[in-house]
């Protein structure tokens, strides 16, 4: 098999892909070779969003899927030589088979045994001629022998009945032939049914028609079919991978994928079908063992189909729409909801499906929409829908619409009725298929008083302490934690990093929480917002979930309905009293004996999972796992242990749907405890101990507000609610229900027998502790709270975690250390820099890090002077991103004065930069940054921006806070900040978690590809967070040609972040960059790009080490500061650094005392101890010494309890025979003289030069992407911000725009487009103009079809906009200047706006103005409901009253007239009087504030801030 | 943290002290006290730092500064005092009298007043007195060990309260009739006044703690009988052997060495009995003092509430700076002129000035010569040495001289000889990481292992020293 399996820390279960995907279809279902050659050319437009190998001509996957070709098969029938039944009455199968013959024949054997086994008749085979000429090398190697084997239906067979059985028979006979896969030789049944076959393999899209020389065959007639073109961030894509698969194809991701498998899984045993009779049991296991996440996806489409469910009905129960309260729906289609949220749960994350069964084609959209999804219908009775426009020339006269499916939405053709049905009718009509609403609301159980407000806990004095005690708590759980929680029901912030040791390095015993690490979101998949973007987000959640998925009944609804998943404790009284005999409870103790080993932990957990099994058996609904009072005898169980032993047990027996596991705990307190819980299992948490302490700070009057015990509580519960919403949108999951038990973390430090047997599909990847050593911690906890010294002692542990406590956990960032570099760099001493580094690096008694248990293996050592020299050196050294804002412009303009004296790179961090610092200083300094950021909030990201940076870097995750975003409140940005960050002085400025032009990995090669035309000098990289997988993230990154590739780790950042966030998400660098370092070289890309890292680098030694796992230069940020004077304060984010490093206070900013030399000096020092490492080691140059991991071994001396069981063997895994080199070598071919800006540049260069006026005329397709951006360069460079004089350059083109039309335009370029674009345009726009309109042959309302994609105007700072028609979601997205004109929008318009204008001709999607913190919107609203789909929380709604509003609404709407020529804008102009009143201005709040326009009353109340985050 | 913005809001304040005509007149303490909402204004200024010099460099016993800080602004008085006392057993004497290490190292400090940490301590721990918080708290449960304590100073007192607390019987000898070792004799009673001593030896003896006074060991118990009843013993004799100055006229009545002086006023304040021939007292006389120190301070204080008729101090040094020295950037505790409030009750300081020779008449002291020195460097590395500026000799009258140059070592030792405890060069006790010496069982804190330091240090030593102590005893 090509995928290679693991190898080091490279795992191909983390590979992702997405794609280009579509369908086409004939309404009237006729059957032509047409479509086919249609589907080809839909397939060849869309081969930019797919990739290709090392090999340069070996494509990711391709293929199509379509109706059985009787006709083709009819004419072959000859050479067949067997007689070919009536269609419909034989499967046609598309199976890749082994090379090797003798394997090959045992696998034709076993189809053909298993047909005849299960009633049906074989024909025979037929040999798929094949060119494998037109393949890639590597495509070439791995090819299949592909064979059709033609299988009837046995008498009196239906066509259902045969397509059930086909899949009885391709399930068997998968299984049937494991032995002979795993021994390495393909066996891949592609397709086996009557009604479709796929045609597909590892090729690109040009190569699929040239490759299968059937479908050049004028027979070969389908009326419907689907393409699917791959990007996969994998290395070693392969034959099987590739898609359409038998039902579906997917553009997409699934996050929850783990959790799914689990649901899939817990309900085979109970699975019941009537259709399938006792066939079912053949069908197991459902999901493919080791299967991508979108074969899955397909698997679980399979069954439901085939179980009698109609597949739209299928898909919407797989991937249901958001219909919280937010969504206007009717009672009925919520109960429809609602009955199918508690059958499955949702397979969560962005989604792009297209799916047939042959008779019916269709495409559905996820929740939140992140995948474009365009459509064209014509008046022949043709639909074709793909990822973007313009992938089919279609007679623009015979088009009837032109559509996009929204968040959720499915559209379905149905070729026997010969209908298209839209989402309302699918929607409405399944809705009412059976009286959901009813049976739902006669069926749900419903406990007197639940969830009335949680009555006040009455805190046990006498033994709280001891308790807490118990369960570990410290004063920093206390102070630092609860207390936050409760007082303003929000999670606790800090700042600069984490430098505490790694939970197995700690000596203190660490909560199992601590052996876990969040994943996140990057690149394959957005984040999502929790907060502007909750409506998507819910925490519903079902106890009592039913198994019987394949059948309908209304005993299904008898569920019990929770809010969110924490329970008070009258919640669980309730449940334990209820008398119900159907839902019974059973009490398990989570206990094992005081002072027991880890074998008698063992033991206690598997009596724990025996006696839950018992209980499923016994026919409870509840087992409560508890450790409340437990007596004097026993320790308490690590939770999530207990939890996650007890769950993968009864998933394991097939019982878990039968049970819903709840947890009493007094160990669960922080939000990542929670989470953890909830993905490792549990169904709803009790957290009692948290409730008791919060009750008793509480009636101490401790909380920084004081409050009554009641209110306390539910704010500490709504902090954990927004903190859970929090960790799920970070991995982009939506949902509670799908979050549980899709194990989501990582673990760093627990060895692979507690992993495998109790946290089974968890990644863990260095060893470390077993039970017995969990034993040991939860017994240390146990005797600090039953120490008979401790009695009486009101005062808890310190923690130490948060702040540097000497009784507490350890730092590296100390007195001492801080002191000895601040003291070092500024006088340049050499011996006191020595000294810092021995605090630092002499880790052999006390472990900090991973490498801190590093060794550096003998080598033969070289004079010094034969190493290269500093000056070298510290070119490799970088500074990290810090915004100014976020940092005093003193400190900022320090490092950059001293990076640049280097010659090494600052980073200007996300918030643009003062165009003044582009000019040198009187004395020759330059402070500006080379590395010029682009992050998702685009503050200042200008086309001038862009031109005067060395590297333009793309922050996807920062290590403290990977997939988050961040807001800088408005109190913090004055006249400055604004100034630089375009942004008005006192609006709030928020950062979106994702990019919201990247969600998928396509996107990112797209934004690249902007940047690259934007600046073709600079090299772009791309930041990532390490985390499992990102070796494989970097790899498809590396594919969409970014030059340069940052690793960070989860340790480092300066940024404030949630705590949780600061100390739980992301892994260290040592992990990342090695996965990422063997990843590439195993894939040959390495040689493509460069690699950094960063994450608390302090010393040479450091450097080596990063240097040796693969890293060719090196980032510092926090190290930086204190050089300059920070003293770790951790108090970034209160603006009250008393050093004037971090605040913008400009008392504190005098106090600045950083010197541009001391950061010399500190690169300096720092890269002569590189050097002498070097000198150590045997290496002249750093490049020799870049990925030589073999010289890397563990420091066996090192004798601490916890860290015998590590291995780092995986980190330091050497590919001696590695093909590819281990460094960078060569440059990425970005393809950009393709681009069709050369040939406009060719005709534009010299009114660029003169001024003077010039019009171009051409033709566009959407292939050409990113078209304006290097003629609007150009003027930058030359003009600066103010460019050109208006219509300077005037473009006019026509056709369908490919994506990231005009981005970045400059002032003085005219960009005309009649026709379509795709999603993007105007991305940053910078002063340009830019006018669309429709084909003018085109009979569509303009007003009412789609003419743009989505994500318009991202991060626009200036010009104009003209569109005539509607857009997609996300419309004029962190605008913050642009005025813009269009007629109707999708979801979350003008989302996160903090300037400009826009006005909207038409109605509006959802969640309009949602973080919208300046500028205004004018929205037409003819309904008078346009309220209903705002986001009201930083908007108010009002008349255009004034007479200023009224002129420049009126004024923009007769630009659009004019440069369109729009009838509706003419019909509005024509009744102005009368139109006017449907207006409604959109007005953020403090935008109003600011401008001086709220009343005084108003400002008087006090709002809540927003949530700091 | 209590306060955000306190530290920008709100100015260090300092108690100060009693009017300088009043406190000349007593020996009762001389500092005064903010009031308690002046306490929680100055609590306010703590940055709550994420690295806490104060607690993590400053002091060396960590205090666990920034949480008492937090504690006491928000008023939880109460918790404040258990942190406080978690870490520390004896606050009430620190907060009177330690230079406060923290304050040097707070990190308010590198641009600002540090935060007044010390004033702070005292009010917790005086309202934990007030509030009758304080009362003794016996161990749980007595072990059969028996642990003797030789010397009362603090490090005595620390490892005596540790090992009391951790159940151990413990006897403390002490040769002078009451306990309390420098706290009680050597620091005047005008900043440490005794009845806090009393109060805390009092608890103590509430919690088990059996005080011998009066006894020498090796002198009035043996050295066997010592070792014969108690598993272990832990030296704290302290390091009062003071440093000399040979030069012609030594012998001459009047020159006394500066902690004999302390030690004998405030053996007179607590109603010793003192010879006339061997009373020292400054009243109507003209005083010297030799040496610029904390010791020479306390003689100038005791001398001018004596009634001298003049006093002057002489320092070799140079005068140091009035702002933090260069040589010892923060966090370091910084070289800077200190005036204690006795500088400001009179006397005169002068720097840079080397003793020659003392002139008497019938073998009492007249006149003091001195000469002026300049500190040149001596080439290598940093350090620099006094030279003598020629002609620059000066005398002045005076009938008593106090040498106040510091200590030389603990001095000679009955026990130790007896024992034959190995010394190092310096002679100080050898000890290993427990703070065991050369002999099994015999354990050595405070001054006499260090040198001669501070009392917070002492303390803390004798901490560490109880729990090598206990590590030893559970072996």
């Amino acid at each position: 098999m090509s995928v290679k399996s693991v190898q080091g820390l490279y795992n191909p279960r983390y590979e992702h892909d997405a794609c280009g995907v579509g369908f086409l279809a004939n309404l009237h279902g006729e059957p032509s070779h047409a479509l086919i050659e249609q589907g080809i050319e839909v397939l060849k437009n869309l081969s930019h969003r797919g990739a290709i190998g090392a090999d340069m001509n070996t494509g990711d996957g391709a293929g199509l899927l379509f109706q059985v070709p009787h006709r083709f098969f009819t004419s072959q029938s000859d050479s067949l030589g067997f007689q070919l039944p009536p269609a419909g009455r034989y499967g046609v199968g598309m199976i890749f088979l082994p090379q090797a013959s003798e394997a090959r024949r045992r696998c034709m054997e076993i189809l053909e045994g298993t047909a005849k086994e299960e009633g049906l008749s074989f024909l025979g085979w037929r040999e798929v001629p094949v060119d494998s000429g037109v393949l890639g090398s590597q495509a070439q190697r791995e090819q299949p022998i592909i064979l059709q084997p033609f299988i009837s239906a046995a008498e009196g067979m239906t066509q259902d009945m045969l397509e059930r059985k086909l899949y009885v028979v391709r399930k068997l006979t998968e299984k049937r032939t494991d032995r002979i896969r795993e021994q390495g030789d393909i066996f891949y049944v592609a397709s086996l049914s009557s009604r479709t076959i796929v045609y597909k393999g590892l090729l690109t899209a040009s190569q699929v028609p040239g490759f299968y020389l059937d479908l050049a065959d004028s027979e070969i007639q389908s009326a419907l079919m689907v393409v699917h073109q791959r990007y996969s961030t994998n290395t070693f894509p392969s034959w099987s991978l590739a898609q359409p698969f038998r039902y579906l194809a997917h553009n997409g991701e699934i996050n929850t994928l783990r959790g799914n498998i689990n649901g899939m899984r817990s309900r085979e045993r109970n699975m019941e079908s009537e259709l399938f009779g006792l066939d079912i049991h053949k069908l197991l296991p459902i999901l493919e063992e080791g299967a991508s996440d979108s074969a899955c996806l397909d698997n679980a489409l399979e069954l439901l189909v085939s179980a009698g469910r109609t597949l739209d009905h299928s898909m919407i129960m797989l991937v249901p729409q958001a219909w919280g309260s937010k969504y206007p729906m009717g009672p009925d289609l919520r109960g429809f909801f609602e009955y199918h949220a508690g059958l499955m749960e949702p397979w969560d994350g962005p989604a792009a499906v297209a799916f047939t069964d042959g008779l019916r084609v269709g495409a559905l959209l996820d929740r939140n929409g992140l995948r474009p999804a365009r459509y064209t219908v014509t008046t022949e009775g043709f639909i074709v829908f793909a990822s973007e426009v313009g992938v089919l020339d279609l007679p623009q006269d015979k088009v009837e619409e032109r559509g996009a499916l929204r968040p959720g939405q499915m559209i379905l053709v149905d070729l026997e009725r010969h209908h298209l049905m839209r989402d309302f009718e699918i929607k409405t009509r399944l809705a009412r298929r059976k009286p959901y609403r009813r049976w739902v609301e006669e069926n749900r159980i419903s406990i007197h008083g639940f969830f009335n407000a949680m009555a006040p806990v009455e805190p046990v004095l006498e033994t709280l302490i001891l308790r807490q005690r118990l369960f570990g708590y410290t004063r920093e759980d206390l102070r630092m934690i609860l207390s936050p929680m409760a007082s303003s029901g929000r999670e606790p912030t800090g700042s600069m990093g984490s430098d505490q040791p790694l939970a197995v390095l700690s000596e203190k015993p660490q909560l199992l929480y601590w052996y876990f690490k969040q994943m996140f979101a990057q690149v394959t998949n957005p984040a999502i917002d929790p907060i502007r973007e909750e409506l998507v987000m819910s925490l519903m959640t079902f106890l009592g979930t039913p198994d019987k998925i394949l059948s309908e009944v209304p005993s299904h609804a008898r569920l019990l309905k929770l809010r969110h998943p924490l329970l008070s404790n009258e919640d669980l009284q309730r449940i334990r009293d209820l008398k119900l005999e159907d839902f019974r409870c059973k009490n398990l103790v989570m206990g094992f004996p005081a002072h027991g080993s880890g074998r008698d932990l063992e033991d206690t957990l598997d009596r724990l999972c025996r006696r839950a099994e018992a209980a499923v058996i016994q026919n409870h609904r509840f087992l409560v796992l508890t450790d409340k009072d437990l007596p004097e005898h026993l320790t308490p169980i690590p939770a999530l242990l207990a939890v996650s032993a007890v769950h993968q047990h009864l998933i394991r027996k097939g019982l878990r749907t039968r049970i819903s596991m709840l947890l009493e705990s007094g160990e669960a307190r922080e939000v990542m405890h929670i989470a953890l819980l909830l993905g490792f299992g549990a169904s709803a948490i009790n957290p009692y101990l948290a409730f008791e302490t919060v009750a008793h700070l509480a009636l101490k009057g401790e909380l920084e507000v004081p409050m009554g015990v009641a209110r306390a509580m539910e704010n500490y519960v709504k902090a954990v609610c927004q903190g859970l919403l929090k960790v799920m949108s970070k991995m982009g999951i939506s949902t509670l229900r799908s979050y549980r038990s899709a194990q989501v973390f990582e673990a760093v430090g627990l060895n692979s027998d507690v992993v495998s047997r109790y946290f089974p599909g968890t990644a863990s990847r260095i060893e470390g502790i077993g039970l017995e050593e969990i034993a040991r911690e939860a017994n240390c906890r146990y005797d600090d709270a039953r120490d008979e010294s401790n009695r009486g002692s009101t005062i808890l542990p310190c923690g130490g975690q948060y702040k540097l406590r000497q009784d507490g956990e350890r730092h590296l960032w100390t007195p001492k250390t801080i002191s000895l570099l601040q003291r070092a760099t500024r006088e340049g001493d050499r011996t006191l820099y020595r000294e810092y580094t021995r605090w630092i690096d002499d880790q052999s008694r006390k472990q900090f890090t991973l490498r801190g248990l590093f060794r550096f293996k003998k080598t033969a050592r070289i004079p010094l002077e034969d190493v290269e020299p500093v000056s070298s050196i510290v070119k490799r050294f970088v500074t990290g991103a810090m915004s100014f804002g976020s940092i005093s412009r003193e400190a900022h303009e320090t490092i950059a004065i001293a990076m640049n004296r280097l010659g090494g790179m600052s980073n200007s961090g996300e918030g643009g930069e003062d165009p003044e610092r582009y000019l040198p200083l009187p004395n020759g300094d330059s402070r500006c940054s080379a590395i010029k950021q682009v992050a998702s909030g685009r503050f200042g990201v200008t086309a001038e921006y862009l031109v005067h940076a060395k590297e333009l870097q793309i922050k996807i995750a920062q290590g403290a806070k990977p997939g988050e975003g961040g807001q800088l409140p408005g109190h913090k940005v004055n006249a400055e900040i604004a100034r630089v960050r375009n942004a008005t002085p006192g609006v709030t400025l928020i950062s979106p978690p994702p990019h919201h032009d990247i969600y998928s990995i396509e996107d990112i090669a797209q934004l690249i590809y902007d940047l690259k035309n934007t600046n073709p000098k600079a090299r772009v990289s791309v930041k990532l967070v390490s985390q499992v997988g990102v070796g494989t993230v970097a790899a498809g990154v590396a594919k969409g040609h970014a030059d340069m590739i940052l690793i960070s780790g989860y340790d480092g950042g300066t940024g404030a972040s949630p705590l949780s966030s600061i100390k739980h998400a992301g892994v260290p660098w040592e992990l990342g960059l090695s996965e990422t370092q063997q990843t590439m070289v195993l894939n040959k890309l390495r040689s493509r790009v460069r690699l950094q890292t960063d994450g608390q680098l302090k010393t040479g030694r450091d450097v080596a080490i990063a240097c040796l796992l693969g890293a060719e230069e090196f980032g510092f940020a926090t190290t930086v500061l204190v050089v300059c004077g920070c003293v770790m304060m951790r108090k970034c984010h209160k603006n009250t650094c008393p050093v004037g490093v971090a605040t913008q206070d400009p008392t504190l900013r005098k106090r600045f005392s950083g010197k541009p030399e001391y950061v010399e000096n500190f690169f300096v020092m720092l890269a002569e101890e590189v050097r002498t490492y070097m000198a150590e080691l045997g290496f002249r140059t750093l490049d020799e010494m870049v990925g030589r991991s073999d010289l890397l071994e563990m420091n066996d001396a090192i004798e601490f309890w916890k860290v015998r069981g590590l291995d780092f063997r995986r980190i330091f895994y050497f590919d001696e025979m590695a093909q590819d080199s281990r460094r960078n070598t060569t440059n990425q071919k970005h393809g950009l003289e393709h681009a069709l800006d050369h040939e406009i540049l060719k005709r534009v260069q010299g009114s660029i030069d003169t001024g003077n006026k010039v019009m171009v005329e051409m033709p566009i397709r959407n292939i050409h992407r990113t078209v304006g951006a290097l003629v609007s360069s150009r003027i930058a460079e030359k003009y600066g911000h103010k460019g050109l004089p208006e219509d300077t350059i005037t473009l006019r083109f026509r056709g369908a725009a490919g994506q990231s039309f005009a981005a970045f335009a400059s002032k003085g370029m005219t960009l005309y487009l009649e026709g379509e674009t795709n999603d993007y345009l105007g991305k940053g726009l910078s002063g340009g103009k830019i006018i669309v309109s429709p084909y003018r042959q085109s009979r569509c309302d303009p007003s009412e079809n789609m003419i743009a994609g989505n994500v318009l105007l991202y991060g626009a700072t200036c010009g104009e906009v003209y569109i005539q028609g509607r857009v997609g979601e996300r419309f004029a997205i962190r605008n913050s200047g642009a005025q813009a004109v269009v007629e109707g929008v999708g979801d979350h318009g003008c989302e996160y706006m903090t300037g400009g204008r826009v006005v909207i001709l038409g109605s509006t999607g959802v969640n309009f103005g949602a973080g919208m913190s300046g500028g205004i919107a004018y929205v037409y609203d003819e309904t008078g409901i346009f309220d209903n789909q705002c986001n009201l929380d930083m908007i108010d709604l009002e008349w255009v009253s004034e007479k200023a509003d009224q002129i420049e609404l009126r004024q923009m709407i007769e630009r659009h007239e004019g440069y369109t020529g729009s009838p509706k804008a003419g019909k509005i102009l024509a009744h102005w009087v009368d139109e006017l009143p449907r207006f409604v201005k959109v007005f953020p709040m403090e935008y109003k504030k600011v401008l001086g326009q709220m009343t005084r009353e108003d400002e008087a109340t006090r709002r809540e801030e927003m949530v700091n985050d | 943290m209590g306060k955000e913005t306190g530290f920008l809001e709100y100015k260090r304040k300092d108690p100060g002290y009693r009017p300088k005509e009043d406190r000349l007149k007593d020996f009762h303490p001389v500092e005064l006290r903010l009031t308690e909402s002046e306490i929680l204004e100055q609590a306010a200024r703590c940055m709550d730092c994420g690295v806490p010099f104060c607690h993590g460099c400053g002091c060396p016993l960590s205090n666990v500064v920034p949480e008492l800080n937090e504690a006491v602004y928000q008023g939880r008085w109460r918790e404040a005092l258990d942190l406080l006392l978690q870490t520390h057993p004896f606050p009430e004497f620190t907060a009177r009298i330690c230079p406060a290490l923290c304050e040097g190292s707070c990190v308010l400090g590198i641009h600002d007043q540090p935060v007044s940490i010390r004033q702070i301590e005292l009010a917790i721990i005086e309202k934990g007195f007030e509030q009758g918080w304080i009362h003794a708290h016996p161990p749980i449960c007595r072990r059969k060990d028996r642990v003797a304590v030789v010397g009362s100073g603090p490090a005595g007192l620390a490892a005596a309260h540790t090992l009391n607390q951790k159940g151990f019987q413990v006897v403390v000898y002490e040769n002078a009739s009451k306990p309390g070792g420098i706290l009680r004799y050597g620091i005047p009673a005008f900043k440490l006044e005794k009845r806090i001593v009393d109060r805390r030896i009092a608890l103590m003896k509430e919690e088990g703690v059996v005080f011998e006074t009066g006894v020498e060991i090796g002198r009035d118990l043996s050295t066997r009988y010592l070792m014969g009843r108690f598993d272990s013993v832990v030296l704290t004799g302290g390091a009062r052997q003071p440093r000399d100055l040979s030069v012609p006229g030594r012998e001459q009545r009047g020159i006394h060495f500066a902690m004999d002086y302390l030690v004998q006023q405030n053996r007179i304040l607590e109603g010793e009995e003192i010879p006339k021939g061997a009373r020292i007292d400054a009243h109507g006389k003209i005083v010297v003092i030799l040496g610029g120190g904390d010791t020479g301070s306390d003689c100038l204080g005791t001398a001018m509430r004596q009634g001298a008729k003049q006093v002057l101090q002489f320092e070799i040094l140079p005068e140091p700076p009035l702002t933090r020295s260069p040589s010892t950037p923060w966090p370091e505790w910084p070289l800077l002129r200190r005036d204690s409030s006795s500088h400001k009750e009179g006397g005169e300081r002068r720097w840079c000035i080397m003793t020659e020779s003392f002139v008497g008449k019938d073998g009492s002291l007249e006149e003091v010569h001195c000469a002026k020195v300049e500190w040149v460097s001596t080439g290598k590395g940093l350090g620099s040495s006094p030279r003598k500026i020629p002609g620059s000799e000066f005398v002045v009258p005076a009938q008593i001289a106090l040498l106040a140059m510091g200590f030389v070592g603990p001095g000679r030792n009955l026990l130790v000889e007896a024992l034959g405890i190995e010394l190092d060069s310096r002679g100080y006790m050898r000890r290993d990481e427990r703070g065991m010496t050369s002999q099994t069982g015999i354990f050595v804190a405070g001054d006499m292992s260090t040198g001669a330091s501070l009392v917070v240090r002492a303390i803390k030593d004798g901490l560490d020293v109880a729990a090598g102590v206990k590590d030893y005893l559970d072996e």
